[in-house]
């Protein structure tokens, strides 16, 4: 079974036409690897299916504007995995 | 249709807030400047305000869904097909449904049939946001009436 990273960045890679090999836990998606929010609409949309989750892009986008929260909280893809990982459990709980 | 308004949909015909499905009608007109200059002599219904009447009838779908809370606003459009010529006249029947509902977003597929044949077809993806402007909701509200939205039936939904 593949990890939550490798998921997550074959996504991307298929969705943005990034190669794989340069999406690394530490990319932050919008800084290094030039996802801009419409793309990330399809990622995310990509990431719901395959987890059966909903990403609280909206939260993230308000506490971002709001100086509660830094891009790198969310867009960091390590910090990304983390919090889809936090989202899969919150479901089966 | 009211083309010098950008207002495509004539009519809602069902809105299924539990299956997440909606159907419209809206009729080309016989007569617009547009048909002048698509063309000259062979006059057609731009494919692209096929595709802006799909968008439409999504939008009516997740307004319905967001109980006239949230305002979608065209994002991208994917696999969009236009299978055959649409004339001046020619009644569309449109039917979305969706297909997901995103955190600030939402995707539908959409397809326009003309005498129970399809004729166009979509995904589009929308952002999803509150209403910017009061007097945008009022508007929108104006023409949910002209239309036959159930803006009730939506805001219990």
């Amino acid at each position: 079974m593949s990890s939550t990273f490798d998921t997550v960045a074959n996504i991307i890679a298929e969705t943005c036409d990034i190669p794989r090999d340069k999406i690394k836990p530490e990319s932050h998606a919008i800084n290094d690897l030039g996802i801009d929010s419409l793309d990330f609409l399809d990622i995310a949309f990509a990431i719901d299916k395959a987890f059966g989750i909903k990403l609280p892009l909206e939260q993230w986008t308000q506490e971002v504007n709001d100086g509660k929260a830094t891009t790198e909280q969310y867009f960091v893809l390590d910090n990304l995995c983390a919090s889809i990982d936090g989202l899969v459990a919150a479901k089966g709980a | 249709m009211r083309l010098e308004y950008f207002q495509l949909i004539d009519r809602i015909v069902e809105l299924d807030l539990v299956g997440r499905t909606i159907k419209a009608q809206a009729q080309v007109p016989d007569t617009s400047t547009i048909f002048e200059g698509h063309f000259p002599g062979h006059p057609l219904m731009p494919g692209v305000l096929l595709i802006e009447s799909m968008a439409q009838t999504s939008g009516w779908l997740i307004i319905g869904i967001t109980g006239f809370a949230r305002m979608p606003f065209l994002a991208a459009v994917r696999e969009a097909k236009l299978r055959t010529f649409v004339a001046p006249g020619q009644m569309l029947s449109l039917r979305a449904s969706l297909l997901h509902d995103g955190s600030g977003y939402a995707i539908t597929k959409a397809a326009v049939d003309v005498d129970g044949k399809t004729v166009a077809e979509c995904e589009i993806t929308f952002r999803v946001m509150a209403f910017p402007d009061p007097r945008f909701r009022t508007s929108m509200s104006e023409v949910a009436q002209r239309i036959g939205f159930p803006v009730e039936a939506s805001a219990n939904g």
